[in-house]
């Protein structure tokens, strides 16, 4: 029933933006309104809404002792995880996350791992004993499409707040905080729809449902890209992938005076 | 032998550790229609609490076998972000949720007209985003609010309020330092306030007879002050759709 639904807007959809126009007025290159919140949560040691659109994204950032891995003894690490929340989209039902979901976590956390952002020597509290894993976690509350570069938002604005809890000895001080985490860059995601043989930024609900390809680029600052992934059933071609790339970058410089 | 602790006052001329009195809640807020995908949605904070609730249905019940051809299905589903409490919540659902999800569905069921909806499910879910004591009756109030705001024809609203016991004084909304009291008594409680039916009723902790007289007698007062925000929360957004129009 869903599904055609969504198949009778996609001829509106396609057709619009066949003539360099998008349903909600928008320009093919031009990002929906973008909000962001920080600071929502108090138990989180750092945290933030974003809403793109009406696209909302909670995300919040748990900072927690933990093994470091054996063959990285002096660092420690970041986990990105999200929860399609069910009260978000009636398709999304309650249970562990989708593939859709794990896609989604997996690309953003790649753009913030990859970018270097986070020292992950510098998350070392002692060195083949202890060092903090950084928990991201964030979950999309409304889904109309874009969840990509709302979750990247969502977790970068929330990691610019983290704060370190105060450790006495292994254990955490409840409430009490040493010093905030530094990232040295500023990496963000662009996701871009390919639809009726054109490339449309930021593509909403009925976008996504329309498009024929997807692609996102994750840049770390003006000049470092930091991670891709194409995805959906089409294709691009490496001229297209250029233009996405130099929007991404001209997206990021925007967006960064937001988080 | 127990570790001599410092005897904290919980109540001293009146007044709470957080400066309430006895009968104050903490400040709350209330906003219905704030998610366009469900049918009916809510937001609330409550003191600290941070509560986002949306509704989707009633429809067809599935699978089909859970279906029953006299009256809907409530489904309520409580899960709290894993960064909303102290420790980090393991991602997966617990017994704690599971336990709160079963008696807060079913404290719905008695408000909403379920046999005008055979063979349907009105699916509730409830996330926590921050917390401070009192989740479970901030997320059924605004259960009751999402539920209203989907158009679902109810008796009567829900509303709940937390009522219990620190350091032997019997008070109203209690916060974490409350609930960590040595006595600590903790009793969550809804009401259809027109009838004062009691539609949830927990209680952990050690109560006399008189101490549960006036935790009662509290807590509904409570619930009808949660209930005239309730009332106030659904008619700002109809008078703003009346304005729009």
């Amino acid at each position: 029933m869903e599904n055609i639904i969504w198949d009778l807007r996609t001829d509106n959809v396609v057709s619009l933006i066949k003539d360099g126009k998008r349903a909600d007025g928008r320009k093919l290159d031009e990002y929906r309104k973008i909000e962001v919140v920080k600071g929502i949560s108090e138990n989180a040691d750092g945290s933030a809404m974003v809403k793109l659109g009406s696209t909302g994204v909670v995300a919040g950032v748990k900072l927690v002792p933990g093994q470091p891995y054996p063959d990285n003894p002096d660092e420690g690490t970041i986990s990105v995880s999200l929860e399609l929340l069910p009260l978000a989209d009636p398709t999304y039902e309650v249970g562990p996350p989708r593939d859709d979901a794990i896609e989604i976590a997996r690309v953003v956390d790649r753009g913030i791992r990859e970018s270097k952002a986070i020292d992950f020597k510098g998350l070392c509290i002692r060195e083949g004993e202890l060092a903090w894993i950084a928990f991201v976690d964030f979950y999309v509350t409304n889904n109309d499409g874009n969840a990509f570069d709302a979750g990247s938002i969502a977790c970068l604005a929330a990691l610019n707040e983290t704060r370190f809890p105060k450790l006495d000895g292994d254990a955490i001080v409840k409430h009490e905080y040493s010093g905030k985490l530094k990232l040295s860059k500023q990496p963000l995601l662009s996701t871009f729809s390919k639809i009726g043989g054109k490339i449309v930024v930021d593509p909403c609900l009925a976008e996504e449902k329309a498009q024929e390809a997807r692609f996102s680029c994750a840049v770390a600052d003006d000049k470092a890209l930091c991670a891709f992934q194409k995805g959906e059933g089409g294709s691009f071609k490496a001229s297209e992938i250029d233009e996405c790339i130099e929007l991404a970058f001209k997206h990021a410089k925007e967006i960064r005076k937001l988080v | 032998m127990a570790k001599k602790q410092e005897k904290i006052e919980y109540v001293k001329n009146g007044k709470r550790l957080d400066g309430r009195k006895v009968d104050e809640l903490r400040p709350v807020k209330m906003e219905v229609g704030v998610l366009s995908n469900a049918d009916g949605s809510a937001y609330l904070e409550w003191g600290q609490n941070k509560v986002l609730v949306g509704v989707h249905g009633p429809k067809e019940a599935l699978p089909k076998h859970k279906q029953n051809p006299y009256k809907g299905l409530v489904r309520y589903t409580y899960r709290m972000a894993t960064f909303s409490v102290p420790d980090r919540k393991n991602p997966r659902p617990g017994r704690r949720e599971s336990e709160i999800s079963k008696v807060s569905g079913e404290a719905l069921e008695k408000a909403i007209f379920l046999e005008k909806f055979p063979n349907t499910a009105i699916d509730i879910y409830v996330e926590i985003f921050d917390s401070n004591a009192g989740t479970r009756v901030a997320a059924l109030t605004a259960a009751s609010l999402a539920l209203a705001d989907a158009g679902i024809p109810m008796r009567d609203l829900v509303c709940a309020v937390g009522v219990g016991k620190a350091g032997g004084e019997i008070i109203l909304d209690l916060n974490k330092d409350e609930e960590d009291a040595p006595d600590a008594v903790d009793i969550p409680i809804a009401i259809m306030p027109r009838t004062e039916e009691i539609v949830l009723l927990q209680m952990d902790g050690l109560l006399t007879k008189p101490e549960w007289n006036k935790a009662v007698k509290l807590g509904i007062e409570g619930c009808k002050r949660i209930y005239e925000m309730q009332k106030q929360a659904l008619r700002k957004k109809y008078a703003e759709a009346e304005q729009e129009m």
